[in-house]
């Protein structure tokens, strides 16, 4: 049995929500200036100039890229071999994103109840998710996600006879149908299979681990390149004032499914994709 | 495209002058709101009551900023989603003499009939940039409705404000024309 402690997890998550929000995800610059070498729309690279001026002035201000600072969601993957010791792990990531919020003058963005609309006050609670798994690893792929994007995310359940061209169609009309709400240039979650619930969850994952491509299959890769040629297609551009770039990037993931099911789930991250690992 | 330096109050034959593309920056006065504000707003002009601010003339910025640092004005200060202030708008620039808006997002089809007939302008910020756009705010202070928090009436002094005139009085979207102009179909 290895130990990890509360105390541990709540300043590895505070840290994180104030790194995340402040410092412009390094993969993402990198796609930034890539989409700068392609698009010859005037207003796009005027845009994506902007964005790479925001992010130093992020950086060096420490103010975050963002004001929608999100709410923050969680993936938790535990080692089976791992004890928790010092109090509640629930409790403790969320005491992490409360200070993390706080000390770093992050926008508390959480509602109490759907209908009556009273601020949480502390950014919390947080969406946790968790996985057991083999061993002692203890990670927590954390996102800080907006609402503009998330608000323009889809999941259709497709037939089997739909199949690939189905999958397209819709992740293609998905991103058409957002416009210029999501702020583009996109990175473009897919979560293919698994069912009703397990498609979203699929598709935001695509972008949390989208540093760890090792193992993807080629036949997603090609996937994902296909969609990220047909949106680009599109003309939306960067904040959909016209132009070549309204995605950096597509994700995908796939799942056993039924034998009557194809689910298929969009989840749509902005250029301002806030995410990053702990791993303790 | 053409630029222009303009402050609040804005009169219809400036916003006339304005064309869908063009760079605008400004600088003076600019009130924020998002849905709450907004929601207020209506029922202070359906009951016949007094109204907080003088829009008359005015921009509102669609904006709910993070909390500022000490000594600054304020946080990271990006535009919101413009669509959700739809339902409402209209009657603010029929009834309230509002001028202008900044936000992110396409425009209701009533939105825009509004801006025709009653000559405003919609213009879009950077969605994503809220520090670039925090530089340029200088001054922020509350003017109504301090119990909605971020949400709460701001009033803004801003330098250089840069801006996009997306839909302008004459039934221009810089939305749908960009589009058409990158398409591959
Ligand atoms: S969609 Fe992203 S970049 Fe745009 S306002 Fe929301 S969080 Fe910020």
């Amino acid at each position: 049995m290895r130990r990890v402690d509360c105390v541990q997890i709540v300043e590895a998550v505070a840290k994180l929500c104030s790194e995340i929000n402040i410092k412009l995800n390094p993969g993402v610059r990198n796609l930034i200036e890539e989409a700068l070498k392609k698009e010859t729309s005037s207003v796009g690279r005027e845009i994506l100039y902007q964005l790479l001026e925001n992010a130093e002035i992020a950086y060096k201000k420490k103010l975050p890229l963002c004001q929608d600072t999100g709410m923050a969601v969680a993936f938790l993957e535990l080692g089976q071999e791992v004890k928790i010791t010092g109090g509640n792990l629930y409790d403790a990531i969320n005491e992490g994103v409360r200070i993390g919020y706080k000390r770093e003058y992050l926008r508390n963005s959480v509602v109490r109840h759907p209908f009556y609309r009273v601020n949480t006050g502390d950014n919390t609670p947080v969406i946790i998710h968790t996985r057991v798994v083999e061993g002692d690893v203890f990670n927590i792929y954390l996102m800080a996600k907006g609402g503009g994007s998330e608000n323009t995310s889809a999941l259709k359940m497709l037939t089997p006879a739909e199949g690939r061209q189905g999958v397209e169609d819709f992740v293609v009309q998905t991103v058409s149908n957002a416009g210029a709400n999501p702020c583009p240039p996109l990175i473009i979650g897919v979560g293919i299979g698994g069912n009703f619930e397990l498609a979203p969850l699929l598709a935001k994952e695509a972008i949390l681990k989208s540093g760890e491509q090792k193992d993807k299959r080629d036949e997603d890769r090609e996937l994902e390149r296909t969609l990220l040629n047909k949106i680009n297609r599109l003309g939306i551009g960067p904040q959909g004032l016209g132009g070549r770039t309204t995605a950096l990037a597509v994700y995908v993931n796939t799942f056993p499914c039924h034998i009557a099911s194809l689910p298929v789930a969009v989840n749509i991250n902005c250029h301002s994709s806030r995410h990053g690992k702990i791993n303790l | 495209m053409a630029k222009y330096s303009l402050s609040a109050p804005l009169t219809g034959e400036v916003v006339e002058k304005l064309k869908i593309g063009d760079r605008v920056l400004l600088s003076g006065i600019v009130y924020t709101a998002r849905d709450a504000a907004h929601k207020r707003f209506i029922e202070l002009i359906k009951a016949g009551e007094e109204f907080p601010v003088d829009l008359h003339g005015q921009i509102i910025y669609y904006v709910g900023p993070t909390p500022a640092r000490p000594g600054c004005p304020t946080g990271a200060a990006g535009p919101t989603t413009s669509s959700r202030m739809d339902p409402y708008t209209p009657m603010l620039i029929s009834s309230k003499g509002l001028k202008a808006m900044i936000g992110k997002g396409s425009r209701s089809l009533e939105v825009r009939k509004a801006l025709q007939k009653y000559k405003a302008v919609y213009f879009a910020a950077i969605g994503g940039a809220g520090a670039l756009i925090s530089c340029r705010i200088k001054k922020a202070e509350v003017v109504a409705y301090r119990d909605l928090g971020p949400e709460a009436v701001y009033k803004l002094t801003v330098e250089k404000l840069p801006v996009i005139v997306v839909n302008d009085c004459h039934g221009g979207d810089l939305y749908e024309e960009g589009r058409k102009k990158y398409v591959i179909s």
